[in-house]
């Protein structure tokens, strides 16, 4: 346990990959150790905050931190981009959440990430790199500008492939091209893992099922607790119900309702647009506070 | 009891009982006969000394009222409001035979409120044990046996999942029956204690129960976790957007404070016109709760009567005086969306009471052709909860089959130094009933691990009980670590 003196949550390092996606280093010792490839935590920034669930990206048991890849979207991610320098402190971190991912005993896996680049899915290739599978990679950007952690990525993966929108790096596509790739050249594959978008989610779903591969997608609902007593995650698998926070996040794809998900991350999309607006009048009001000191 | 008008307690968050004055509270003092019998004692979960704390208030000895009470309950501000002392205490009382019973509860906030309003905290001077206990969860069953532990001078932490600790009492009843400031001050009585709480720790996760005992140095642990994994019906339309359970609108809304929103950043989204399904007090609640957003309606739908509903019938009465419209006898068939996935409708049936089922409450059976269309924007489930899943999904403790942690008649789980209590036991109940788990959980913890209360006088035990000529309460334990 972190002495009693110290404050938590501190950031210990920062990095920015574009201009909407960062990453945060954040101390905490225990939970470095505790983490397995797959699991997420639930973060406030503040006392005032909401809490959000974000994928653990990297965990350093020795060093002591985890790592979080945020994309700045929404009122909280925007603000935490603003304010989460080295030696600032996150208000509340509580995890690690979820089922681990389970690593089986495969030839070859395939691990797509899209959205927030490899990170969501660096942990399951490590994992799976740990344990002799052979590790396809396949990872999706905007453009050559966007890329971020290629060399990590590559140590973990015999083989890379990049999907740039603009070709400007890798293949011209979105990663479900890289995947149809993959599966074109390996016959060996025993799974894929999909993490992103649920829509690029979905598409990778529909890209392996004639192909009757096993994908394990990991979903992202909205969430309050991440302890599994508000079933704000509740997501639909095949027949049933089930709570992503407690149940999840891994699931396999082809009984996942993507359209379901896709309909419910919706629910709050007035008061994300209201507080969007209310959050860049607030900065502008302090750019305009700040110019006319200056004077 | 001096009130809220039900016209304005709906547009606030304030309490609704506003509490006695000290006038009040001696006249009510004044009704309780002393009777010898003292069946409120025995009423009572955790066996408050009832007569000695309202002789005390009597006597004007105040600090003594609160002394006697914290004696045996340590949150009376918390219990004065939200236990049903109309099945307890105040349902066996004496007087209550003839006339109205003494009004127990509100004597207790009484002196639960002068409490705080005057800053007295019970700190004794506890003789260190050398022993460690781990509490894992901070509602109300965590609270009462981390008190009792810590008063037989173990090393106690309390583990918390969430950012704040208080468990239901802050998440899940609201501000206008238990302000979350009288939650905070009773948690500030137990670090006085020497209580420490570790907020944002999901035990299970980021620690095993196992490991709390083989690595981390406790010596017992106690497990208080709640039940609060929300059931739903399984009819069409639940996934619709503006459908949720109690648990969630409960926990944006008092823990989250979304009712601030936008100061606070969680949204809400409260609808205008509610539907909540169930009967029960979290069920009133949420209906209270909704009302309080600016729905213009609330609605409860209930498949039984009015007399099994499973809620306060003070609860009942305050929703009631508020405008909240009820529906007994009434089941949801479907939830109606729009073309956007939002819920524009609850689709009911009609029930009638059929023969008994397994709790003993007339079953109700639908009554064919009797469905119609029910309009609202906003469908809350309160039917019930069930065993949260992640310690059974991350230790080797036995769970019973409907996944509550089994126990035995001392509460003692499956593995050697753990106890449970509280909603991940028995079920979805009652703070009180948590509090006196808990406390019973530390009475076989203190035993087990050989403490002895100073002012308890034991019986000596049976011959039998004698193990090398050593009665059995005399053993002290050491843990050996074999290999």
């Amino acid at each position: 346990m972190a002495a009693p003196t110290e404050r938590p949550f501190e950031i210990v390092a920062r990095d920015d990959y574009s201009d909407v996606t960062y990453m945060l280093e954040i101390r905490h010792p225990l939970m470095a150790r505790a983490a397995r490839a797959g699991q997420f935590v639930i973060v406030m920034e503040h006392p005032h905050g909401e809490r959000i669930p974000l994928t653990l990206a990297d965990f350093d048991p020795e060093a002591g931190t985890i790592t979080l890849v945020i994309q700045a979207v929404g009122k909280t991610t925007r603000e935490m981009q603003q304010n989460c320098r080295v030696g600032t402190h996150l208000y509340a971190v509580t995890g690690p959440m979820g089922i681990p991912s389970h690593i089986g005993k495969a030839r070859r896996v395939v691990c797509v990430g899209g959205g927030l680049g490899v990170a969501p899915v660096f942990p399951q290739a490590r994992a799976y790199a740990r344990n002799g599978t052979a590790v396809v990679g396949v990872v999706g950007y905007r453009n050559r500008d966007l890329v971020f952690w290629d060399e990590r990525f590559r140590s973990v993966c015999d083989e890379v492939i990049v999907c740039t929108d603009d070709g400007s790096a890798g293949i011209k596509g979105l990663v479900t091209e890289g995947l149809k790739q993959a599966i074109a050249r390996y016959p060996d594959i025993d799974e894929v893992i999909a993490i992103g978008p649920p829509i690029m989610m979905k598409a990778c779903a529909e890209v392996t099922r004639p192909h009757k591969i096993r994908t394990m997608v990991s979903l992202n609902p909205v969430m309050v607790d991440g302890t599994g007593m508000c079933g704000g995650c509740r997501v639909k698998i095949g027949e049933g119900i089930k709570f992503a926070c407690v149940d999840g996040p891994d699931f396999d794809a082809h009984q996942v309702d993507f359209d379901d998900l896709m309909a419910r991350l919706a629910r709050f999309r007035p008061e994300e647009q209201a507080a969007l607006r209310k959050w860049e009048e607030s900065c502008r009001l302090h750019a305009a506070a700040e110019a006319s000191d200056r004077y | 009891m001096p009130e809220q008008a039900p016209a304005e307690r709906a547009c606030n968050f304030h309490e609704v009982a506003i509490g006695y004055s000290v006038q009040d509270a001696l006249r009510e003092a004044e009704r309780c006969l002393q009777c010898p019998d003292e069946p409120c004692v025995r009423g009572c979960p955790v066996g408050i000394d009832i007569p000695a704390f309202i002789q005390k208030i009597a006597d004007k000895h105040y600090r003594g009222a609160y002394d006697v009470i914290t004696d045996t309950n340590l949150l009376p501000a918390v219990c004065g409001r939200v236990c049903p002392q109309e099945s307890q205490c105040e349902g066996v009382c004496t007087v209550g035979d003839t006339l109205e019973p003494v009004a127990i509860g509100r004597l207790e906030r009484f002196v639960g409120d002068m409490a705080i309003r005057d800053g007295w905290v019970n700190r004794p001077y506890v003789e260190p044990s050398g022993f460690k206990v781990g509490i894992v969860g901070s509602g109300p069953s965590g609270m009462a046996c981390a008190a009792d532990m810590a008063k037989a001078g173990c090393e106690v932490v309390v583990f918390e999942a969430f950012h704040e600790p208080g468990g239901v009492l802050k998440y899940g009843i609201p501000d206008f029956r238990l302000p979350n400031s009288v939650v905070d001050v009773e948690i500030d009585k137990l670090r006085a204690l020497g209580v420490r709480f570790e907020c944002n720790t999901l035990v299970g996760r980021l620690f095993t129960i196992e490991q709390m005992l083989t690595e981390m140095g406790f010596h017992a642990v106690f497990i208080g976790t709640g039940a609060g994994y929300p059931s739903f019906m399984g009819i069409p339309g639940e996934s619709l957007n503006g459908v949720l359970s109690a648990n969630e609108l409960l926990t944006r809304c008092n823990l989250m404070r979304a009712r601030d929103f936008p100061n606070f950043d969680t949204p809400l989204a409260p609808g205008r016109r509610v539907a909540v399904i169930g009967a029960g007090n979290t069920a009133m609640d949420a209906l209270r709760v909704s009302l309080r957003l600016g729905a213009d309606e609330v609605h409860c739908i209930y498949r039984r009567s009015k007399t099994e509903a499973p809620a306060r019938a003070e609860e009942i009465h305050h929703a009631e005086e508020e405008g909240i419209r009820f529906h007994w006898l009434t089941s949801p068939v479907e939830v109606l969306g729009d073309d956007r996935k939002k819920v524009r409708g609850l689709r009911c049936q009609k029930m009638e009471l059929g023969e008994p089922d397994a709790s003993g409450r007339r079953r109700p059976v639908p009554m064919p052709g009797s469905e119609f269309e029910f309009q609202c924007d906003s469908v809350v489930y309160a039917i019930g909860t069930n065993a949260n899943p992640i310690l059974g999904q991350t230790s080797k403790l036995k769970l019973d089959k409907r996944g509550y942690i089994a126990t035995d008649e001392n509460l003692a789980a499956s593995i050697a130094g753990v106890w449970a209590g509280g909603d991940i036991v028995t079920g979805a109940a009652t703070v009180i009933e948590a509090m006196g788990a808990g406390r019973k959980a530390a009475r076989a913890m203190k035993a087990w691990l050989g403490l002895r209360d100073s002012d308890v006088v034991y019986a000596a035990p049976p011959a039998s009980e004698r193990r090398f000529g050593f009665a059995a309460g005399e053993h002290g334990y050491a843990r050996v670590h074999l290999g």
